[in-house]
């Protein structure tokens, strides 16, 4: 976690190797560089991390439950293409939530909090994790009571799709926390998973990308900027290096 | 806790971005010796920045590896003062940078100049149609075009803009921007080669009378090698500009134009986790005398220098202000006082079009790749009758086909289910948006001070941003709309989405990082903060740089402006105010 500036890794390492003239240590904590170029270290890189094909870090078997249903009714299967958890996507919440994300690290979350404009965006005082915790118990608990003890994935997908636009439309009134809140969050986070790199653990065989024709993290397309009102059709790939052949489970 | 002491430099640097660099470039060429505090991380195109790394749209726009971290330092909004502000507690509207470059590794590279007349928007305006409304506090910026040109010119040929001129010394040229203030020489490089879309709109646009153009570019359209000998690569279109750093260095940024040089000198030093909490001033209150700053162990240290520059995102720059106690805050209800004043920001609108006969591969992009018509900016054309002052440039962008971000769908397609997911398959390959990119006029209500209640992680209590869009923007925004749908109509689409800016400003959406204002600059300190050369009218010792600088914002991109005040600033500090330290203008 370089980024956050808080890992002291890249100062150590080059203390160890005797590092270059143009890096010595200021103070304590800070860094200081003059006059010896590009403070440049072999070794020194950002690649991503692969994020586990399966994983079991967040969510409890009920939520895990919920979540999977509901995936399936915000980006269904159909004839031709496969739906959200299909592709992982339900890994990838729970990779997400696990982590950094899921706690929220990078917001403000300190109060007080009363209740804000719209105009004022996100003013609950749960991280997502909480918020996505909280949230499916309350949905649950709406479930039980407005379908007679049913669950959510015990529901028709009728009756799934209603209670999601209930969220969505701020119809239907959670316990303790804002339904619409958290239901622009799981579609936003949804649509992350499905559409984004496999390397966080969604978009398995790179299958969303091929749906619409989108080539994955290529970086030179010179060769194509002039081949107007051509459809190309590039084998998409990701930013592990991987192509849709390479990963398990993946539809070449 | 005492602040340990640390020996005086002559120059301090607060941030250490885009005009961080350039002062730190400057400066140290005028032989002093300059320090940058920066609060983030180093880092660098070849270990940070990968080719093969980059393009994640996760990891980068959605879990925002290279904006600034909120958990330390947010501010509040409001829309006006009757409300509550509260924090912003995630990103949204704007994504300021931290770390060593700052919000110029993730721009798109859009680099514009601003209209000789928009550098005199109060006069100009009020001579052609009359007095302003009253609450409309919109000023002239002290600085003209003219007095600008050699500086925008330093910036286009330190970054290898790619465009085409359309007014050389007053002579207007085919294929260029017609409206532009005269140039003293061309782009430094010719413009990018157009993908289909944009060549379309050109078509359209030409042909309802319009000039369109190739929008000027900071992504390179062939290699460059600028004038500090510092070499620049051919664009790869690959479609990661906007919220990304590049790879390929491609785009011009602080990394790719001025590291190399700067960080190879001896009287340069950059600190970097060192993230500075105020400014000292001497006893009588004349001079700035240093900065405190915190290091990431929690212990502060007092820098003293002879010169305090203020290089952070706009927002930090009027907090510093704010916290230091220089200069008098602005009240809104008085009008009085000028810290905070005037901030104001961006409205934008667009109209997609979608095909069934035509493929655009939208992935095939870059971020300032499109084809713009400047007929309706400024005050390119007459606006007796319209009820509103400004406009916008109107323009076919091709900046990415990345999907999380852009899945257009047509009017009427369900957020999410089966018909929203056949409607993006249906139309990723064949669908092009028509953006409009409009002035926000500054207004009595909009204004920075700091928040009563919320503080940060320093404990100091953080900026409150107060604002809406007023009458005279909606009406712009909406004129310019109309003009995008015409086009749009004439580009032959079967169908087109109409997305106009309605209502009250929102700091939700994604809109633009195009914040301005707060530590206006002037021709007197009752209505600014700072003169025309970026230098405080309080503590003479003391500069401000960025957009922070600008009365009110027009319709272009910020940072051609904010490069070309940077240069004029640091020659007026070389040529005049290292020989006589005190006021480059007499109040």
């Amino acid at each position: 976690m370089r980024k956050d500036g808080l890992d002291r890794r890249g100062f150590l390492k080059v203390g160890l190797l005797g590092g270059s003239a143009a890096l010595v240590p200021a103070t304590a904590e800070a860094r200081e560089y003059n006059g010896g170029g590009i403070p440049w270290q072999p070794g020194e890189a950002s690649p991503p991390t692969q994020a586990p094909l399966e994983s079991h870090q967040f969510f409890t078997v009920e939520e895990r439950r919920f979540v999977t249903a509901a995936v399936d009714r915000l980006i269904p299967p159909d004839d031709e293409w496969p739906g959200a958890s299909d592709l992982g996507v339900v890994d990838f919440l729970d990779d997400q939530l696990a982590g950094r994300f899921g706690r929220g690290d990078r917001w403000y979350m300190q109060g007080p909090w009363p209740k804000g404009e719209d105009t004022q965006g996100y003013q609950s005082r749960f991280a997502p994790a909480g918020l996505y915790r909280k949230a499916i118990q309350a949905i649950e608990s709406h479930c039980g009571k407005a379908y007679g003890g049913r669950t959510f994935a015990e529901l028709s997908g009728d009756q799934q799709d209603e209670v999601l636009t209930g969220l969505e439309k701020g119809d239907v009134e959670l316990e303790g926390v804002s339904g619409t809140t958290f239901f622009d969050l799981f579609l936003q986070n949804t649509i992350e998973g499905f559409f984004g790199d496999p390397v966080h653990g969604g978009n398995r065989g790179m299958v969303a990308w091929k749906m619409i024709g989108f080539p994955g993290a290529r970086y030179d397309y010179r060769p194509y900027v002039s081949r107007y009102n051509e459809k190309l059709d590039l084998e998409p790939v990701s930013v592990a290096g991987m192509t849709a052949a390479s990963i398990p489970g993946g539809r070449g | 806790m005492m602040a340990k002491k640390l020996p005086k430099v002559d120059v301090l640097l607060v941030g250490f971005g885009w005009t961080g660099a350039i002062m730190a470039q400057e400066l140290t060429e005028a032989g002093l010796d300059v320090l940058a505090l920066e609060r983030g991380v180093w880092r660098d195109t070849s270990t940070e920045f990968g080719v093969t790394n980059v393009q994640d749209e996760v990891r980068y726009r959605y879990r925002s590896e290279l904006f600034e971290e909120l958990s330390r330092n947010s501010l509040t909004f409001r829309n006006d003062t009757s409300q509550t502000a509260l924090p912003m507690r995630k990103l949204g509207s704007f994504l300021p940078g931290t770390n060593v470059g700052g919000s110029g590794v993730h721009w798109n590279g859009q680099t514009w100049r601003f209209l000789p007349s928009d550098f005199k928007a109060r006069s100009h305006n009020e001579e052609r149609y009359g007095p302003l409304p009253e609450d409309m506090t919109v000023q002239d910026w002290g600085v003209t075009y003219e007095e600008l040109e050699p500086h925008y010119d330093t910036f286009e040929y330190l970054c290898g803009i790619s465009g085409r001129a359309g007014n050389l010394n007053g002579k207007i040229q085919d294929g260029g921007n017609p409206f532009e203030g005269p140039r003293a020489r061309d782009y430094p490089n010719p413009p990018m080669e157009m993908v289909y879309g944009p060549t379309l709109f050109a078509d359209a646009a030409a042909g309802l009378g319009h000039h369109p153009f190739p929008a000027p570019s900071a992504n390179m359209s062939q290699a460059y090698t600028n004038p500090l000998g510092v070499g620049l690569a051919p664009c790869s279109y690959c479609g990661f500009c906007e919220k990304f750093a590049c790879a390929n260095y491609s785009k011009a940024t602080a990394q790719t134009t001025l590291l190399p040089v700067l960080m190879q000198k001896k009287n340069f030093t950059l600190r970097t986790e060192s993230m500075v909490l105020r400014v000292l001033k001497d006893k009588a209150g004349e001079r700035a005398t240093g900065v405190e700053y915190v290091d990431t162990n929690g212990d502060t240290y007092e820098q003293p220098a002879d010169i305090v520059i203020l290089c952070a995102y706009i927002n930090h720059n009027a907090h510093l202000m704010l916290l230091s106690q220089i200069g008098q805050p602005y009240d809104p209800r008085t009008g009085e006082g000028t810290v905070g004043k005037n901030y104001a920001y961006q409205i934008t609108s667009g109209v997609t079009l979608f095909y069934d006969d035509k493929v655009f591969n939208p992935f095939v992009g870059a971020g300032a790749l499109g084809m713009a018509i400047d007929d309706f900016n400024g005050d390119n054309f007459d606006h007796s009758g319209l009820g509103f002052i400004g406009g916008g440039y109107i323009a076919q962008w091709q900046t990415n086909g990345r999907p999380i971000e852009s899945h257009p769908t047509p009017e009427g397609t369900p957020k999410w289910g089966a018909r929203w997911k056949k409607a993006v398959r249906d139309s990723y390959l064949h669908a092009i948006g028509i953006s409009t990119h409009g002035s926000v006029m500054s207004h009595r209500g909009n204004y920075l001070d700091l928040d009563p209640t919320y503080r940060d992680v320093y404990g100091r209590p953080m900026l409150r941003m107060t604002f809406d869009f007023t009458d005279n923007e909606h009406r712009m925004s909406d004129y310019l709309t109309d003009r995008a749908a015409e086009i749009a109509k004439a580009m032959n689409p079967r169908e087109i989405k109409v997305s106009r800016r309605t209502g009250h400003y929102s700091i939700v959406p994604y809109q633009t990082t195009h914040n301005t204002g707060g530590t206006i600059m002037g021709t007197n300190p009752r209505e600014s903060v700072l003169n025309k050369y970026l230098q405080s009218w309080d503590l003479p010792n003391l500069f401000v740089m960025g957009a922070g600088a600008f009365p009110q914002n027009a319709g272009y991109n910020p940072t051609g402006t904010v490069g070309a005040l940077a240069y004029h600033s640091a020659k007026a500090i070389r040529e005049q105010y290292l020989r006589s330290p005190g006021p480059l203008v007499q109040a």
